[in-house]
């Protein structure tokens, strides 16, 4: 016998993508409509994402997570939203919001007791930047944060906050100097159960109804400074910066939404006979389909580059923001085709279109308009 | 507790069948290859029992070199090496000689497969494997726990079950619900990277059988309804069209 070893240094990101798929499938997809209809944030299926090491995707090792880059990340986004893109927008909100944050700026007291926690999924995090009255436009915000000698005391609400209620704790960004001027925020930590700190009312949502979107509220909610998060002032400059790598999740989100929705539409296509024969075999169906799989595979590289280029080190906004404002506007626009392509059948629930056609709307809102996304492109390319 | 589990790479459940070379091959392209489920199960087993008693999995399959995600599946789930014999799973009595070539470099506690697989359910490679080896084979295997040297089992039998106990080694088909079925986890996948995988040469390259021909089913007919109040017409047509009464 002639033998050889071989080490098995091939790409993994196709395993993980038959992982997550395998796993969605098996665990995520039996219960789609009811989690749906019944607004259930599976809190029980968090913790098993968190077993399978998902939920630490970009934390390195030595905080418990699995250390691995954004395209093995966004590779396990786009999987779970291919089935819910509920469970997808939680698992990158947790990711990349309130874990990174930490990760990013974080002191090493702060990664050692936070991260270890959030990777495995024991605890579910938060990250509250926007708030009733000012979304995009961040620096009005009204939450305050007020030195008093070692402590720091907060006031104000934050909504549309992912695991608003949920969250064990939260990353929140206050503002620590007068409206509507130069490093006014600071970032702090804020763990549930801290007197003056309670999650608000759950918004009963149009789409990714199984993902939990509550407010946040602080009334005279006192934290040790110790729970600051970098430097007096950073909190806007850091919120940027976790954005930029939390748009190309959002971007992973979308194309997860499109590739589901495409492949039902495909698929139907292909059963549904009308005069005798399957509509896909009419040039007007066929021709969509083609158009729709176009646009998927252009999202897939847009935001697969992104993701090489975060990799890589690189600054991203410009990627970022462009994947995320393609990839949104593909997945809203494949939803709407596929319920086209379904017809009656692609507006009732019995058929899966149509919860696409809700969820994908999300896409092109959070985390960025599409319109801010054209700001932060065009701001880029004509500085 | 030295375990080797055979794993097959089978068509994925939902690949539509076509064949080529005058319907003698099955035809490949486009198909997505999994682990044959009762070997998934099989495999599950394997890592709790290694979990609990200490020892070693091996994963081996018989197959070309495209089979490999297939054996990376299975270091990820948990198998702490990998042997794959380089040659085309021709037939049952093929595969069961490299098995049991293998099996007598390394003398195995338990060799543990599916029950079948799931392509061409021939159901006969743990019975193969066993005689060339002298020793018992059981199949199919819903229940094993180990005992110092005897395995204590529990198997699937027309209508109800049976439990026995032998001594080890042995050679086992197994299916579900023997162990519970394992997606591997992201830690598991980033170090099945640099988990060795052997690839060695078969024993004998003879074809001992040739296939002539395969044949799909022929396509289901379209229904008939028949309104409920004509069942002289529907016992009519059972009798005649369908010919089941």
């Amino acid at each position: 016998m002639v033998s050889e070893i071989v080490e098995n240094q091939v790409d993994t990101t196709q395993l993980i993508a038959q992982s997550v798929r395998e796993l969605s499938e098996r665990l995520i997809r039996p219960n789609v409509r009811q989690w749906d209809e019944e607004q259930h944030f599976p809190a029980d299926l968090f913790r098993h994402l968190g077993e399978q090491g998902l939920l630490g995707m970009l934390v390195p090792t030595e905080y418990g997570g699995t250390g691995l880059g954004y395209r093995e990340y966004v590779t396990a986004i786009a999987e779970l939203a291919r089935v819910d893109g509920s469970v997808g927008l939680s698992m990158a909100a947790h990711n990349s919001l309130c874990t990174n944050h930490i990760l990013l700026f974080g002191n090493e007291t702060q990664k050692q007791t936070y991260l270890p926690r959030l990777a495995t999924g024991e605890w579910i995090g938060a990250w509250g930047l926007t708030e009733p009255n000012t979304g995009s436009d961040a620096g009005n915000m009204r939450t305050t944060a007020v030195r008093v000698g070692d402590e720091w005391v907060l006031n104000g609400a934050k909504n549309f906050i992912t695991h608003g209620k949920t969250g064990h704790v939260a990353v929140v960004i206050a503002r620590t100097g007068e409206p509507n001027t130069s490093r006014n925020a600071t970032a702090f930590i804020v763990e549930r159960g801290t007197p003056g700190f309670q999650g608000g009312r759950k918004e009963d949502k149009l789409g990714m109804r199984a993902s939990e979107t509550a407010e946040m509220l602080f009334e005279d909610c006192r934290i040790p400074d110790s729970q600051r998060l970098g430097e007096v002032g950073d909190g806007f400059v850091q919120s940027l910066k976790v954005l930029d790598g939390g748009r190309i999740s959002i971007a992973a989100l979308s194309l997860g939404i499109a590739q589901g929705a495409y492949e039902a539409a495909l698929q139907y296509a292909q059963e549904r006979r009308q005069f005798g024969q399957p509509i896909a075999s009419f040039q007007a169906i066929a021709f969509k389909l083609a158009d729709l799989a176009t646009d998927i595979e252009a999202s897939r590289l847009l935001t697969f580059q992104a993701a090489d280029l975060k990799d890589q080190g690189k600054t991203t906004t410009k990627e970022s923001a462009m994947a995320k404002l393609f990839a949104s506007e593909t997945a809203v626009k494949v939803a709407n085709e596929a319920v086209q392509i379904f017809g009656g059948y692609g507006y009732v629930k019995d058929f899966p279109v149509e919860k696409f056609y809700r969820d994908a709307k999300l896409c092109t809102i959070g985390e960025g308009t599409s319109e801010i996304q054209k700001l932060v492109i065009s701001r880029q390319i004509l500085k | 507790m030295k375990i080797l589990v055979c794993v097959t790479s089978v068509p994925d459940t939902t690949t539509k069948i076509t064949f080529t070379d005058n319907n003698t091959k099955f035809n490949k392209a486009g198909v997505q290859f999994i682990t044959g489920p009762y070997d998934d199960y099989a495999l599950a087993r394997a890592v709790e029992l290694k979990e609990k008693l200490g020892g070693t999995v091996t994963v081996l399959n018989v197959g070309e070199a495209d089979t490999e995600p297939v054996i990376r599946k299975c270091l990820a789930i948990g198998a702490d090496d990998a042997i794959r014999v380089n040659a085309d799973p021709t037939d049952a009595f093929f595969v069961a000689e490299q098995i049991a070539a293998i099996a007598k470099e390394n003398k195995y506690d338990l060799i543990l497969m599916g029950r079948e697989s799931i392509d061409y359910n021939g159901g006969q490679v743990h019975g193969i494997v066993g005689e060339l080896l002298g020793m018992p084979s059981i199949s199919p295997v819903m229940q094993l726990d180990i005992d110092g040297d005897t395995a204590r089992i529990v198997r699937e039998i027309e209508g109800g079950k049976e439990s026995l106990e032998a001594k080890l080694p042995l050679v086992l088909g197994c299916q579900e619900p023997i162990a519970e079925w394992k997606i591997p986890n992201m830690r598991g996948i980033m170090t099945a990277r640099t988990k060795p995988l052997k690839v060695v040469e078969p024993t004998s390259k003879d074809t001992l059988t040739n296939v002539s021909g395969y044949e799909l089913p022929a396509p289901r007919g379209n229904v008939k309804m028949i309104p409920a109040d004509q069942v002289e017409t529907l016992i009519q047509l059972l009798r005649t069209e369908a010919k089941v009464i």
